[in-house]
């Protein structure tokens, strides 16, 4: 019990409490409690037994990686799911003996053998001295004396302006053709263009608008899509999703003499963050994002229903051609996908 | 105990070594101040371990993939023994990653460890930030290491990101697609900045070698130079400790760095490593084989980032699309930018100034190497929890359809409730927290002042019953008391005793609004007067008077324990 | 438990309970018609359509209508076709006991003699569909890789990439397709069972069809990584990172910092 020459009694010592009214502000710290020595530390045969567990630990991790040199020789890979599944265990158990071996032991060792005493460090305020500072003020003063700096305002200037400019020498490069062509334009138009045929995605095939069943759903490509120049860059903005509905279901038409015969073509790209629309359930003629769950009703021209959309999927205009294959009308009326700043400009 | 000896061979050439070495660097004076600095224990003092220990394997797991990684968007088709894809066009990156996990031994296994530890640091970035905060350790004089902290953490976001993307699978190509969406709805600029980052339009070939350059060059380079800094200044400052007995705000308490935490620290790199190595080896992580190389138009259910990405994902799920204005003939998508830029700055931004804030609140300018317990600190400790309870709203929004399918419910029910928890939750959360905290601060109080109770009743001479107090040890009566009380600033009146109107009386008043709202409602320690009269109740109570009381409080042993 | 009691006093409650009374009925009938059915040809036929005409009676007409015309609270099955019975009865999803967002696989009501006349009956209504033969779904001869692509483009994004399930809206789901039979999946493509879309022969091709039955049954084994920890994707990944794995370093850490004795 640490008896500081206090005002006050010490605070836990309370029978003298009534002898000695005047009470510290503050409770006194009590200082480190006794230090008690491990059983190790006082019984041999403990000692040799934790010594022992380290060097089991150690030997752990060397059979680890034995095991795992043995793995990676004897085991093949690359031959079916099997063979792949059997060398990432084995190579991956052996890793993680080897590993945790020397980990184990090592905190084994420090826990159970190392002293562990507690011992006590003071803190320095981190500050630096007054000396020490007045010197550092006076060192940077005559630098700058020397440097002239202070007299000459223009240099002052001139140093400043030359660093601010430099960079636009690596900037100017980097920006102007960091964007490919920076012709943003490219958002608003797609490939569709009047009499294209839609195909199935991904085998290409025309689609006969009498095989477009009530319930049925068909993920489209443009016709000819692989011999574009970029052919997942035209992807990206005119997937279309076809549906046929009852005709009794349909609420509204987004264009007016868009459809063909109750098949409605619309974007497959959500206009809240262009994620792909493709959960369609045929009952209520819902379409959901599996992203964030816009939910289009496509039986009233693919209003947002619920979720995070607020724009309907854009609607491709389309009829068939005289071997009654689905052909676009025309490009879609407005940019797919997500908003932007000027898409109605 | 001591296992070397000098004279062995070993410890010679080590000596000598040693002394090769200080005679060309004069390394001698950093090993005489370093190799016995002392580190005080705790296990959450490990937790920024957890962190740099998962950072390495990053490094070693990653230095390992770029053996056999291409970065590169080139077409070529797949002729591996995955027989799902086989004749696949894909791109180069997603074929290489194919061949690295089928084809090279050990390489599933490494992109397994590499995949494991990026979620492991930056859970463990997150835990040890939560004990940093909850312990008020980012105080003076520590506040710049908690902004190296926070810019690590976003550091650390960037990293998985352009990591996650860079297999070029069909999961990660609609994460890339969802960003291309959110930057696009940035007013003026949105479509150039997309151009900025895909090299023309979305997807294009240059996001691949772009993000494989910022992943593995740019943001790990930055992540090195600050792990260093942030480190430095541990050791510069010394670690912060628990208080306890023996510990003051001037001391260290704790084991020397050689040889316990040269042990302690090294062994536990390897069991990092170790652990991740033992998920990796039996746990899947990111099948890119079965998504499928990119291709713009399937998705598959599940479409989430990976957990640290999840809040964005959430946020973006709950906001009702109503947001999307448009001004004249230009549309600014509020929908998207709510959540996807502005949610993000509320709740992380007021943290990253989370230091310099309370400071202002305290006024207090002094260095603070004893860490608080939460409950002492009612106000941050129910911000602090507030700010996660709304992450945890975010998360399990970004999950609710696989909240719907495991649980049976309906996902708009789901997103209806979690738009109203978004409002709630956090008021609740912070109401919630600060009372347990003063609870516990009037328990502690309470126990200070009249022991543990000990659950033996003894009945007095008079009929009446008592149940027996045991009173506290100095040790644990010490950790119940050793905390100052903060009390709100008080400020000088808006008039000088001339009447004349002082300068910044207005800003002094915002000052102490703010102060109020942080420390007004608080319980005081037990001081060593109330102790006092708490213990002269006592003797009173059990004073010669009472002549039945005091015989069976004396019985009881009480008096006995205290002396 | 409020939405039950809720639903009791549904008005619908009452055809429920007849439902599950022709349930039972139909379920004895079965037990008891069982052993005199074993030794007939399982070839359909007249008297297949004949049984199936009463076995339809006894346990469907009531929701779907004589004649499967169809009511107010279930459709017609005039053109479904054998192909949309046999998978909603041969997956337990008919007859429905219970109303809710839609209609589950459930233990299965009848043996597949049953299934086949009930299916006999329906197909004589009106042309439809055909229950697939043998080698239509044999997975041994599709080709995965063609398969993936079809099942990526147009059933992933409800059933997950490998066919784990999936989330709809209002409470409805995809189900998990590893353990769903190579006939089912082959009608469910056909018909178009409840929310899912219809995928006629002219969308996915019969080959194609097979080509996606031999890809999902890859799926579900042994994965080359380890445990598949559900095939949910990010989110049980990092929910395993957090419970395994900062779990068990938390764990550690506690252990380095206890003092040993």
């Amino acid at each position: 019990m640490s008896q500081v020459d206090n005002h006050g009694g010490p605070a836990d010592n309370l029978p003298e409490l009534r002898t000695a009214p005047p009470v510290p502000e503050h409770f006194e710290n009590p200082g480190l409690p006794e230090h008690k020595p491990r059983l190790g530390d006082v019984d041999p045969r403990a000692d040799k037994r934790r010594e022992r567990i380290v060097l089991a630990l150690f030997a752990v991790s060397t059979l680890g990686t034995i095991g795992m040199l043995v793995a990676f020789f004897a085991l093949p890979t690359g031959r079916d799911v099997a063979t792949i599944h059997r060398s990432n265990l084995w190579l991956g158990l052996g890793l993680a003996a080897s590993l945790l071996g020397i980990g184990l032991a090592a905190i084994q060792w420090a826990k159970s053998i190392m002293s562990n005493e507690e011992r006590v460090e003071q803190r320095h305020p981190l500050q630096s001295a007054p000396q020490v500072r007045q010197a550092a003020v006076r060192n940077l003063a005559e630098g700058v004396k020397d440097s002239g700096i202070s007299r000459r305002g223009l240099l002052k200037t001139a140093v400043v302006g030359s660093l601010a400019l430099f960079p636009l020498t690596i900037a100017v490069p980097l920006i102007g053709d960091v964007g490919g062509s920076w012709d943003v334009s490219k958002f608003k138009h797609t490939m569709w263009r009047k009499g294209l045929r839609l195909t199935i995605d991904p085998s290409g095939r025309p689609i006969k608008a009498a095989d477009v069943t009530i319930g049925s759903v068909w993920h489209v490509i443009p016709d000819g899509i692989d011999k574009t120049p970029d052919p997942l860059e035209e992807k990206a903005k005119a997937i279309v999703l076809v549906v046929r509905l009852d005709p009794r279901d349909v609420k509204s038409e987004q264009i007016p003499g868009g459809s063909y015969q109750g098949i409605f073509a619309y974007s497959k790209i959500c206009t809240h963050v262009g994620c792909p629309v493709a959960l369609y359930e045929q009952q209520t003629h819902h379409l959901l994002c599996p992203c964030h769950q816009s939910t289009f009703d496509v039986a009233d021209g693919a209003r947002v229903i619920f979720g995070p959309a607020k724009r309907p999927l854009p609607q491709l205009p389309i009829t068939v051609d005289d071997q009654g294959y689905l052909v676009a009308k025309s490009d879609f009326t407005q940019p797919v996908g997500p908003s932007f700043w000027d898409r109605l400009r | 105990m001591s296992t070397t000896n000098p004279t062995a061979p070993t410890g010679k050439a080590a000596a000598a070594t040693a002394d090769w070495l200080d005679q060309r660097t004069g390394v001698g004076v950093a090993v005489k101040g370093l190799a016995r600095k002392l580190f005080p224990e705790h296990w959450s003092f490990m937790l920024g371990e957890i962190a740099l220990y998962s950072f390495i394997t990053l490094l070693i797991s990653g230095t390992f993939l770029t053996m056999f990684f291409v970065p590169s968007a080139d077409e070529v088709t797949y002729t591996g023994p995955w027989t799902a894809l086989q004749g696949t066009t894909m791109s180069a990156a997603f074929a290489s990653t194919l061949k690295l996990s089928f084809e090279v031994r050990g390489g599933l296994l490494m992109r397994q460890v590499h995949h494991w530890a990026a979620l492991i640091f930056l859970a463990a970035i997150v835990t040890h930030m939560m004990r940093v905060f909850f312990t008020g350790a980012f105080r003076k004089p520590r506040e710049i290491n908690w902004v190296i902290g926070f810019v690590l953490l976003t550091l650390g976001l960037a990293a998985g990101f352009s990591g996650y993307s860079l297999p070029d699978d069909v999961l990660s190509g609609n994460g890339l697609r969802i960003t291309d969406g959110l930057i696009r709805g940035i007013p003026i600029i949105g479509t150039y900045l997309s151009y900025f980052v895909f090299g023309g339009q979305f997807p294009g070939t240059a996001i691949i070698p772009r993000l494989f350059t910022v992943h593995v060059l740019l943001v790990p380079g930055l992540i090195l130079a600050l792990v260093g800094l942030h480190l430095a200044l541990v050791f510069l400052q010394k670690h912060t400790q628990f208080p306890g007995s023996g510990r003051t705000n001037g001391n260290v308490v704790g084991y020397p760095l050689f040889p316990v935490y040269t042990a302690k620290a090294g062994g536990f790199f390897f069991v990092v490593f170790g652990v991740i190595a033992l998920m990796a080896a039996t746990m899947q992580i990111n099948p890119v084989w079965n998504y499928g190389p990119y291709d713009p138009a399937p998705v598959s259910a599940g479409a989430q980032p990976d957990w640290y990405m999840l809040f964005l994902e959430g946020a973006l799920r709950l906001m009702p699309g109503q947001a999307e204005v448009v001004f004249g003939s230009y549309t600014v998508p509020f929908n998207v930018l709510i959540p996807g830029l502005v949610v993000p700055l509320l709740l992380l931004g007021p943290l990253a100034v989370y230091p310099f804030v309370e400071a202002y609140a305290t006024g207090d300018k002094r260095e603070h190497h004893l860490l608080d317990r939460p409950r002492n600190a009612p106000f941050r400790t129910a911000y602090g929890m507030s700010i996660l309870a709304e992450f945890f709203v975010l998360v399990l929004a970004g999950s609710n359809d696989l909240i719907a399918t495991h649980f049976h419910l309906s996902l708009n029910d789901i997103t209806w409730t979690l738009r109203f928890a978004f409002f709630i939750v956090p008021g609740i959360v912070f109401v919630l927290t600060r009372r347990v905290c003063l609870a516990l601060q009037r328990k502690d109080r309470e126990v200070v002042l009249h022991g543990h109770e000990s659950g033996r009743i003894v009945r007095f001479a008079s009929g009446e019953y008592v149940e027996v107090h045991t009173p506290l040890d100095e040790h644990e009566r010490w950790i119940r008391v050793q905390h100052e009380p903060v009390r709100p600033i008080r400020i000088a009146p808006a008039e000088d005793s001339r009447g004349v109107r002082r300068p910044h009386y207005r800003s002094d008043v915002r000052r102490q609004r703010l102060s109020r709202l942080f420390f007004e409602t608080r319980v005081e320690p037990v001081t060593p007067a109330e102790y006092a009269a708490a213990q002269e109740h006592r003797a009173i109570a059990t004073g010669p008077g009472d002549a039945g009381h005091e015989q069976i409080v004396a019985g009881t042993g009480d008096h006995a324990s205290r002396s | 438990m409020k939405s039950l009691a809720v639903r009791r006093h549904d008005r619908r409650a009452p055809i429920v309970l007849l439902a599950l009374a022709l349930v039972a009925t139909g379920g004895l009938y079965a037990v008891l018609a069982a052993p005199s059915r074993a030794d007939a040809a399982p070839l359909p036929g007249q008297a297949d359509t004949t049984t199936g005409q009463k076995l339809f009676e006894a346990n469907c007409a009531t929701c779907h209508g004589m004649g499967a015309v169809g009511t107010a609270i279930a459709p017609s099955l005039v053109g479904v076709g054998a192909a949309a019975v046999d998978f909603q009865v041969g997956t337990g999803r008919m007859p429905m006991t219970v109303s809710g967002p839609q209609a589950q696989a459930k233990p299965v009501q009848f043996t597949q003699t049953q299934i086949s006349q009930l299916a006999a009956y329906v197909a004589s209504l009106g042309p439809g569909p055909q229950i697939p033969t043998a080698d239509m779904v044999d997975p041994s001869k599709g080709d995965p890789a063609t398969g993936m692509a079809v099942f990526r483009t147009n059933c992933a994004m409800c059933h997950n990439a490998v066919g784990a399930g999936g989330s709809l809206t209002e409470g409805k789901f995809a189900p998990n397709l590893w353990h769903t039979t190579p006939t089912h999946i082959y009608e469910a493509m056909l018909t178009g069972p409840q929310s899912m879309p219809v995928f006629n022969d002219a969308n996915i091709t019969p080959q194609e069809k097979r080509d996606v039955i031999a890809f999902i049954k890859q799926q579900g084994g042994t994965q080359p990584g380890g445990l598949d920890l559900g095939a949910l994707g990010p989110v049980s990944e990092g929910l395993w990172a957090w419970v395994v794995g900062l779990g068990l370093l938390i764990g550690a850490a506690v252990w380095i910092g206890a003092k040993s004795s």
